[in-house]
């Protein structure tokens, strides 16, 4: 609050002044209460980086490696505070290396906004150097993208990108200003928040009579299930969505995207959904009566094939995008609107129950799985080290407490399996696109988002590699980050499918690797290498207690799977617990 | 689910890209657009898209929530051909030395329902406004008589059941007026911007 009263007091002193296009840009983050931002200068948007110069006390500027990072690291810092990242890069190239971290903030709704220098905008369109066609490029994986030529256009464009990016179901928004509105000088009237589009309805209006239909279907059923994505962390509604859940008495599961929105050990709390979550909830969704979604799209990976899912249950389904209601699943009751404001209307009709004899058997579900895939994870009768035992140590030594960005792939799953989290924002991963490369510069980001947080990113021997550059920012800005590296010496989820669904015939999974504790030697970042259990609770002790960054690569089985699993093409009752169920 | 032509009509903000992000939703789903047109409405600030696709009305549905989704999109419509009333225009290029001497004009135009635009020396232009057959039709009454050129706009359609769309528009536009699209002054202006 104190940066925002500063920042509307700044902007008074600004008033009627003569100031430039790139100055413009850097008041309106002020007066937005940004204070990181992830880029990368070049020469289309130097005025800008220029106008930066001077601040330098208000704004830190982490300097990535790669654009790429640099919208993952704004990512990571939005998902973890719930605030807007910001980026700025280059025109060409710099724009777009942006792309990929735009579609998977589009995917997984996360607000950011990304600022890209652009050529003069006399030189548009006539291939100059530098110059290309971001604005048509980005527009399937921006919210919102607008392109800037003067520069008296910039607060009230900024105000809408922020706007846009951040409300309803956030997303990304690119505004691309031409160097010449960067330069351009002009008589700055002063900022002005935005908080109405015409055009634009960011929250549907609620119907109260389907929260009402919805209440009484709730009401009436025998073995209602809850399943929750990330809307409830985006609309901020975790207590309402835990009062909810309490009141009914109802077990719930989430998404890998909603994990976290209630602590793991909350009683009601059954597990995970999708292709590799837990045994009970996936077969359990087969035969609730009543299924509510909260906030979560019915993803195929949560779903597995669609006519086989959930078709004895009533389906009651709150979302805030209308566009998602009856796009994959066909709703019963549909709950329009921001849960955070739909949840509370929903509990206070709802009966307080107890589904005791319901609960119990995800329990039993839940055994089945433990005694088949659990147990044997946790405590394998091999030397080699399993990633379940790696998390299960790293949830013992964090409470629970720490940040986990994942990357993607095996270890990503069974990060997602195996973790453990007390607070909301905790498990920061990329679940719609599925961007190998994520995690090392999300943490980052994340670190910015949340310095009083314990911050580990979790990647894979193939992902780290992707983007494994971001050592550098690492190195360069002393962020404390911990790198755990779980090595398979495969791309170990590709290797899966190829052992399972291709007859072994395994190609080009096998992936070499650099000495990754040298590397991070190079980049003066500590750490070591493990591949025996006696050594492994100490190592990992060793990287959390370390002061600052460090790398901890633990050799794990090569040929080790993820179960349970629902195998494409399959319904999420067919679940398997092992390959000799396939 | 059967296929068949749907109009949706889309109501958006008078923004540049705005065609691009409403095509790409057609083409990201491999749909292809069977004729689309855009221009402003009745109030300036209002565009109108008329958009013409084959398809079952599911996916129509979707295709259209993701329309009305865009932050630039106001409202949007679909409708099977029996809830419009909709229309082409088609142009006619021929020689008016042929077509004068070698027909009788006046019953021509009457009987297709078209209407000469242009009469010069050398060629005369007609217009028919009409459904598909009936634009295609006067194609074949013309082609004997050397037909020079022929062209044929989009589909534009009104809705049926569209009670109070103007006083709507007009009383939106009134609340809250739109903005004007804001393009590039310096396209061609090379001298006057500093470079690099």
């Amino acid at each position: 609050m104190e940066t925002l009263e500063l920042a509307a007091e700044k902007i008074e002193t600004r008033k009627n002044t003569t100031i430039s296009g790139g100055q413009a840009v850097l008041e309106a983050f002020l007066y937005e209460g940004v204070d990181t931002i992830f880029g990368y200068p070049g020469g289309a948007i130097m005025p800008i980086y220029d106008a930066l110069y001077d601040y330098n006390d208000k704004l830190t500027h982490i300097l990535v490696r790669h654009e790429q990072g640099a919208i993952h690291a704004a990512q990571g810092y939005a998902r973890v505070s719930g605030r807007t990242g910001v980026v700025f890069a280059t025109s060409g190239p710099g724009a777009t290396n942006l792309v990929t971290g735009l579609a998977d903030a589009m995917i997984d709704s996360t607000p950011v906004v990304c600022i890209t220098g652009q050529v003069f905008a006399h030189l548009l369109g006539t291939d100059a150097f530098q110059e290309t066609d971001v604005i048509n490029i980005t527009t399937p994986v921006t919210k919102w993208n607008y392109q800037v030529t003067d520069a008296t256009e910039i607060p009230a464009v900024l105000a809408k990108a922020f706007y846009i990016a951040g409300s309803g179901r956030p997303g990304p928004v690119l505004i691309d200003i031409t160097k010449n509105a960067q330069l351009q000088l002009f008589n700055y009237e002063g900022y002005k928040k935005c908080d109405h589009i015409r055009s634009y309805r960011p929250k549907p209006i609620i119907r109260r009579e389907y929260v009402e239909q919805a209440a009484e279907l709730i009401n009436n059923a025998e073995r209602p299930f809850v399943i929750f994505g990330q809307g409830v962390i985006l609309g901020k509604a975790e207590k309402e969505f835990a009062a909810f859940i309490e009141k009914a008495g109802i077990p719930s599961a989430w998404t890998i995207m909603g994990m976290s929105a209630i602590p793991t050990y909350h009683p009601l709390a059954v597990g995970m959904l999708g292709m590799h979550g837990n045994y009970g909830p996936n077969v359990l969704t087969n035969e609730c009566d009543v299924l509510i979604a909260v906030g979560m799209r019915f993803d195929d990976r949560v779903t597995g094939r669609l006519d086989k899912y959930a078709k004895q249950a009533k389906v009651i389904h709150l979302d805030i995008d209308p566009s998602e209601i009856d796009k994959n699943v066909k709703t019963t009751v549909p709950v329009w609107g921001d849960c955070k404001e739909t949840l509370p209307m929903l509990t206070e009709l709802v009966q307080q129950k107890t589904h005791t004899g319901w609960l119990n058997k995800f329990k039993e579900y839940q055994k089945k799985e433990d005694e088949k895939c659990i147990n044997p994870e946790l405590n394998p009768v091999t030397d080699d080290l399993t990633m379940g035992e790696v998390i299960n140590l790293l949830n013992e030594l964090t409470n629970g407490d720490a940040v986990i960005v994942t990357d993607v792939g095996q270890h990503q799953m069974v990060a997602c399996r195996y973790a453990k989290y007390n607070q909301s924002k905790s498990n920061i991963t990329s679940g719609g696109l599925g961007t190998m490369g994520f995690a090392l510069p999300t943490a980052i980001g994340a670190k910015y988002g949340a310095p009083e947080r314990t911050v580990v990113a979790i990647a894979g021997d193939g992902g780290i590699q992707m983007t494994i550059q971001e050592l550098g920012t690492v190195m360069q800005f002393k962020t404390d980050i911990k790198i755990l590296i779980l090595n398979n010496q495969f791309l170990g989820m590709v290797r899966q499918w190829q052992q399972l669904f291709h007859e072994k015939r395994y190609s080009f999974v096998n992936i070499t690797s650099p000495d990754f504790v040298q590397v991070a030697k190079g980049y003066y970042i500590d750490g070591q290498k493990v591949s025996e259990r006696a050594r492994l609770k100490e190592a990992l002790k060793t990287m959390l207690d370390h002061k600052g960054s460090y790398l901890l690569e633990v050799m794990v089985g090569k040929e080790n799977n993820v179960f349970p699993m629902v195998p494409q093409g399959r319904g999420v009752s067919e679940i398997i617990l092992s390959k000799e169920e396939l | 689910m059967q296929k068949q032509e749907y109009t949706i009509t889309v109501y958006t903000e008078n923004q540049i890209g705005l065609l691009n992000r409403i095509a790409i939703i057609f083409s990201r789903r491999k749909i292809n657009i069977e004729s689309l047109n855009t221009s402003p409405s009745e109030i300036d600030s209002v565009h109108r898209f008329t958009i013409v696709i084959n398809e079952s009305e599911e996916v129509v549905r979707k295709v259209c929530r993701q329309i009305e989704k865009q932050v630039e999109v106001l409202k949007v419509y679909y409708n099977t051909n029996d809830e419009i009333i909709w229309q082409e225009l088609a142009l006619y290029k021929v020689p008016t030395d042929i077509i004068a001497t070698e027909v009788k004009v006046e019953r021509l135009l009457s009987q297709h329902g078209a209407k000469a635009v242009v009469i010069r020396k050398d060629y005369t232009v007609f217009e028919v406004a009409g459904q598909r057959e009936e634009t295609d039709n006067f194609i074949k009454v013309l082609e004997p008589y050397g037909l020079i050129e022929f062209v044929r706009s989009a589909r534009i359609a009104i809705i049926k059941n569209s009670e109070g769309f103007h006083k709507k528009l007009s009383e939106f536009e009134y609340k809250e007026p739109g903005e004007e699209a804001i393009e590039n002054e310096f396209l061609n202006q090379n001298e006057e911007v500093f470079s690099m």
